[in-house]
């Protein structure tokens, strides 16, 4: 049981950067492989509030979505400049120098030794150290993510993200000021994905730079893309199958010598077939 | 009165003038026609009155007030401008509802995030899809209509806006029969209305059933205005387009 909640947690955790990165992706047409720099950066404010001077967690979540939200937003500024590939090169390329932040400063985030130590939540006397309790906790974060997803989709600004996405020059002629919808999405998406980050700080009490990695934005993506790019039931799916695929993949019974490794290739083999047959994604309504 | 002028307005690419020095006006509730060769900057020209394409150098006044210089892609809508493209430019995986609600719903992120598609929206809708004759087809993704429909699709978007001047760039290529005589009904239907068009069209037989005026382009510089009965039978301008 207890591990079946563990997998939850992490179904829940990279849902909420789902959600949030295919408002980016598959709403606004932006190919953002910088997620989990946002995700670090909410995890690291956490970390080190808790940590060192004695915020609560609730405090601590808010100032991590905040200072990520103003980080997405420099950030924002500068990749407006690029469009397609280019865009995605660029975001990638803030992933790198955020991890190499997080890395290298040392003083402020232990560097490779990262962050022990990080309580969990605690509201009114109540700690979430059980992790049913957890687990309730970043169900609460999921529905709201989905609902500021449902909120953003079903308005007429979801509408506009969805133009920009099809020809960002034809929309603006319309009378849309293309740069603040394209600011306003990334920079909420961003605070999204540092309340995730927060989470996962919290959960697991420890931090290093290993989990933000250019290699988990790829993974953030490639979960968006397989559940279905511009829907919002897509990532939510995409989330379950890539948690608990390889999750399940333990259970098939090859040789213990060769298990790990059969584990990542029929993994692989999957995702690929998928995206032959279904590029879209499985729920998805857009394709890139 | 003038919808819209413009004053020594040059453009270049390259160093090669698109626009080159070009002064002309759009009189208001007027169907004026913008022909020439091609490459002889019509494009050009309506790109960079919806701002598209910035310009070198030169003055647009819009609505007789100001002179102002280049007209950036947003303002074009506040400015009561619209267009349409010489190469279809729609929303493709969009439905065709959508496609011209864009026309209709608010326009800032603050407005727009707390709008949601009601029944005034739809009925304005409604209304330019069923001019256009596609409001059966509204359920459709933009990308699944027929080459005329899509022209037409992107006519209803720019009615939609509302807009006092509206720039059609070729909206009869591709067009068969029935379509062409449905948008020179609106056309007329926009004259009458006191709305302003500049109709990019290399069909004359079109310009002289629908034009009050025509300007002539040739290499980025004006070659002739005037009547269209006028105009298209004056020499340079038959050489221009013909090259004898």
């Amino acid at each position: 049981m207890e591990y079946l909640i563990h997998l939850a947690i992490f179904f829940s955790t990279y849902a909420i950067l789902a959600i949030s990165l295919d408002l980016v992706i598959g709403y606004t047409g932006l190919l953002s492989v910088t997620h989990a720099a946002f995700y670090g950066i909410g995890a690291y404010t956490v970390a080190l509030l808790l940590t060192r001077a004695d915020v609560g967690f609730f405090p601590a979540l808010a100032a991590g979505a905040m200072l990520t939200a103003f980080v997405a937003f420099l950030i924002g500024f500068v990749l407006s400049r690029f469009r397609g590939d280019y865009y995605a090169l660029g975001s990638l390329g803030f992933n790198i120098i955020v991890f190499a932040i997080f890395l290298n400063w040392q003083e402020l985030t232990h560097g490779p030794l990262g962050v022990p130590g990080i309580d969990r939540p605690e509201i009114a006397g109540f700690v979430f150290s059980d992790n049913g309790a957890f687990l309730l906790l970043t169900l609460f974060f999921l529905g709201c993510a989905w609902l500021v997803g449902r909120f953003i989709a079903s308005s007429s600004l979801g509408r506009v993200l969805k133009a920009i996405r099809e020809d960002e020059g034809a929309i603006a002629v319309f009378g849309y000021h293309v740069l603040s919808f394209k600011l306003f999405i990334f920079v909420i998406t961003a605070a999204i994905a540092a309340i995730a980050g927060g989470l996962f700080a919290s959960y697991i009490t420890f931090i290093d730079p290993s989990s933000f990695t250019v290699n988990e934005s790829i993974f953030i993506l490639a979960i968006v893309i397989l559940g279905g790019l511009g829907s919002l039931r897509g990532p939510v799916l995409g989330a379950l199958l890539l948690i608990l695929l390889p999750e399940a993949l333990r259970f098939v019974g090859f040789p213990t010598e060769i298990a790990a490794q059969m584990r990542q290739a029929v993994y692989g083999i999957l995702l690929v077939v998928l995206m032959l047959y279904r590029p879209q994604g499985l729920l998805g309504e857009y394709r890139l | 009165m003038n919808a819209l002028e413009i004053k020594n307005l040059t453009k270049t690419f390259g160093g090669v003038k698109a626009v080159n020095s070009l002064s002309i006006s759009f009189e208001k509730g007027k169907i004026t026609g913008l022909v020439g060769p091609n490459g002889s900057g019509k494009t050009t020209l309506v790109n960079v009155l919806t701002g598209m394409y910035g310009m070198d150098s030169g003055a647009v006044i819009v609505g007789g007030e100001r002179e102002r210089g280049a007209i950036r892609p947003h303002e074009v809508f506040d400015l009561g401008l619209s267009r349409t493209f010489q190469n279809i430019r729609l929303f493709e995986q969009m439905t065709v509802l959508d496609n011209v609600l864009i026309s209709v719903t608010k326009r800032t992120v603050w407005d727009s995030l707390f709008e949601r598609h009601k029944d005034f929206h739809e009925k304005k809708a409604r209304e330019v899809l069923e001019r256009v004759g596609l409001w059966e087809k509204r359920h459709a993704h933009a990308k699944e209509l027929s080459y005329g429909q899509r022209k037409l699709l992107e006519i209803a978007r720019a009615l939609a806006t509302g807009a006092e001047t509206i720039l059609f760039d070729e909206p009869y290529a591709g067009l068969f029969p029935e379509m062409a005589k449905l948008v020179s009904g609106i056309m007329k239907e926009l004259r009458a209305g006191n709305k302003t068009i500049i109709l990019v069209e290399h069909d004359m037989a079109l310009i002289r059933e629908l034009c009050d005026r025509v300007i002539v382009l040739d290499a980025g510089a004006l070659l002739a205005e005037g009547k269209p009965t006028d105009v298209l039978q004056d020499k340079r301008v038959i050489e221009a387009y013909l090259g004898v």
